[in-house]
């Protein structure tokens, strides 16, 4: 080695003092995160400032009187709860068992499993409101008249009802299901496959007793989005079982049913007298989005639990 | 080329209750037959030749090492034993394997009844995010056990076996996770023992843990050893010299020597064998 190289080796360039692109960056996307933080913060001050007020016991547990223009919420309360119920019953065992057939049975390369991927993809980004419509056209006026047909029954099945509302929200969900399901079988170790398998597990046991346990995490977190916007999309239920006013609770999955976010929007439209419903416009808004929170955080306290649990940390 | 199979010998297909609880030595195969067979064994992983016509007898309850570089197909000989090369796509396989003289490539192979008459213990130790009583009993459960009194008492014994009872009886119920590098590979060693299986493939099961545990590991193999068919994988040559009766050294997929530990260590008939263990290379 000449002296030469030693000679030759230039100091490293000085980091600059002021780092234009850093700055700029890190001010940018400080200043989305504001403006993001803002706007929910002005929303949800719009709300809860006009709504908090209307918010009573009589207003939570009384029935709409007077047109709509006094009383309470609890049937669309009922009926939210009910129907986001039944549409995480039907959506969960289909969009598992789709994702853990797309994820650990069926042959990737296949035309079919492609097929089905790509219609996956695609159902997440069809408008709510052709849901509505497949929810009209294929439960109420096929399945369900056809199940009036098959039993000799006058109409009951064959018209808009909880249970063809709750299972077109939950088709409108199942693309949600499904990838995050994919997604959480993705991050189960292989070694955790080959332990149980090793262990002269079927392959049905490697799913059931050791890639869903430890996939739940994931499932809840599809179980979570799919509430939040099942809670309150009005148009897949527009035309399924939603009802203007009901006298009653419904008590059969054949029944019609009251619903928070459709109640909102008949609030704001169809009222007889607008000014006089603001009040209790606010407080509808108000209780459908305590109710979301509500039920998203009780699934999110669950799979912080299951997670914990999977850690080894309880 | 596959075996016939005799009424003598239940067919895999077959798949029984849960197997008898015993310390004993499992019995060995028929006289005259070896516990692990593979013959002309050709392995692809697609374009990759990984198995080049490897033939070898291993007897029954004895300790076979696997020596050779890195890449050479040791994993791969170990997991053509209980198919778990099955899970790769694109795993082509010729020849013939066999355990106890039945064929386990045949068309009707009960893979599931292989796979627990044939345990595998991991590189990483794999145990599941549950107890550590549920990754002991995983197994039976899996063959329908569900009785709280036996499960408990084959989950000891299991335990027991791999010399972990003692450390963990206290706290059954706590996650596995909590446990060191070294209880969690005896754990998976112990879950694998409660399924009474005859043989124990061993993939490099102490190169993920620290010299202490690792000789922990050794002298499990060693207790074990008589009770158990134990085919162990390393790439450490003082281990297998410690631990095995025989030595197979393979080399790019070439199964180059096979023999006792003693003969392949001291006068290894072939130079390839000699060069390897004297460090001249690998
Ligand atoms: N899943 C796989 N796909 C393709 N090639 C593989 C796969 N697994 C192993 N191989 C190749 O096969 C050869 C043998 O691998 P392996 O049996 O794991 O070696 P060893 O255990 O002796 O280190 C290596 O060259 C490796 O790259
Ligand atoms: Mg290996």
């Amino acid at each position: 080695m000449s002296s030469d190289t030693l000679r030759d080796v230039r100091p490293l360039p000085r980091a600059r003092a002021f780092d234009v692109q850093g700055v700029s960056l890190t001010a940018l996307s400080g200043l989305s995160a504001a403006l993001i933080a803002l706007m929910v913060a002005v929303i949800l001050g719009d709300i809860v400032g006009h709504g908090w007020q209307a918010v009573t016991w009589e207003f939570l547990a009384g029935a709409p009187r007077n047109g709509m223009t006094e009383g309470g919420i609890f049937p669309a309360i009922y009926g939210t709860v009910l129907l986001v119920l039944l549409m995480v019953v039907a959506l969960i065992p289909f969009g598992v068992g789709a994702a853990v057939y797309l994820h650990e049975y069926a042959d990737p390369y296949a035309w079919t499993t492609q097929a089905v991927r790509f219609a996956v993809n695609n159902l997440a980004g069809v408008p709510s409101i052709v849901f509505g419509l497949f929810g009209l056209g294929f439960f109420i006026q096929f399945v369900g008249r056809s199940i009036d047909q098959g039993l000799g029954l006058d109409v009951v099945w064959g018209q808009p009802s909880l249970i063809w509302a709750a299972l077109t929200l939950a088709v409108l969900n199942l693309p949600v299901v499904i990838v995050t399901t994919e997604e959480a079988l993705k991050t189960v170790p292989r070694e955790m496959r080959e332990a149980s398998l090793a262990l002269g597990a079927t392959r049905w046991q490697t799913v059931r007793y050791v890639l869903l346990p430890q996939a739940m995490p994931g499932i809840l977190t599809g179980a979570i989005l799919a509430v939040s916007r099942g809670a309150g999309e009005v148009a897949p239920i527009l035309f399924t079982g939603a009802a203007y006013f009901l006298p009653y609770l419904p008590s059969s999955p054949t029944d019609q049913f009251m619903e928070l976010g459709y109640h909102v929007f008949v609030l704001a439209t169809q009222s007889p007298d607008v000014e006089a419903t603001r009040p209790i416009l606010y407080g509808t808004v108000l209780v459908l989005l305590g109710l979301t929170l509500l039920l998203n955080l009780t699934a999110i306290v669950l799979r912080a639990r299951l997670r914990a649990r999977l850690l080894g940390r309880s | 080329m596959t075996v016939e199979m005799t009424d003598a010998r239940p067919s895999l297909v077959t798949r029984p209750a849960v197997p008898p609880r015993t310390g004993e030595p499992k019995p060995a195969a028929p006289a005259g037959v070896p516990r692990l067979a593979a013959r002309e064994l050709q392995l692809h992983y697609g374009a990759h030749h990984a198995l080049k016509g490897v033939t070898l007898q291993i007897p029954s309850n004895s300790v076979t090492a696997i020596i050779g570089p890195s890449g050479c197909g040791k994993s791969t000989l170990l997991r053509s034993f209980n198919r778990m090369n099955d899970l790769i796509p694109g795993v082509r396989v010729e020849g013939a394997i066999e355990v106890s003289g039945r064929s386990v490539l045949a068309p009707g192979t009960d893979v599931v009844e292989l796979r627990r008459r044939v345990g595998m213990v991991f590189q990483r130790p794999n145990p599941f995010p549950k107890s550590i009583f549920e990754n002991v009993a995983f197994g039976l459960r899996m063959l329908g056990l569900d009785d709280r009194g036996e499960l408990g008492a084959r989950v000891e014994d299991s335990l027991r076996r791999a010399a972990l009872w003692d450390e963990v009886k206290d706290r059954l119920d706590r996650s596995a996770m909590q446990l060191s590098g070294g209880q969690q590979q005896r754990l998976c060693i112990a879950r694998c023992l409660a399924v009474e299986p005859e043989v124990i493939l061993m993939d490099e099961p102490a190169s993920a843990l620290d010299p202490t545990a690792t000789a922990r590991i050794e002298e499990l193999i060693l207790d074990l050893k008589g009770r158990y068919t134990l085919v162990v994988v390393t790439h450490n040559m003082q281990q297998a010299a410690r631990i095995s009766d025989h030595t197979a050294f393979m080399l790019q997929g070439v199964l180059v020597e096979f023999d006792d530990t003693r003969r392949v260590f001291t006068s290894p008939s072939q130079k390839l064998t000699e060069d390897y263990i004297t460090g001249r290379f690998g």
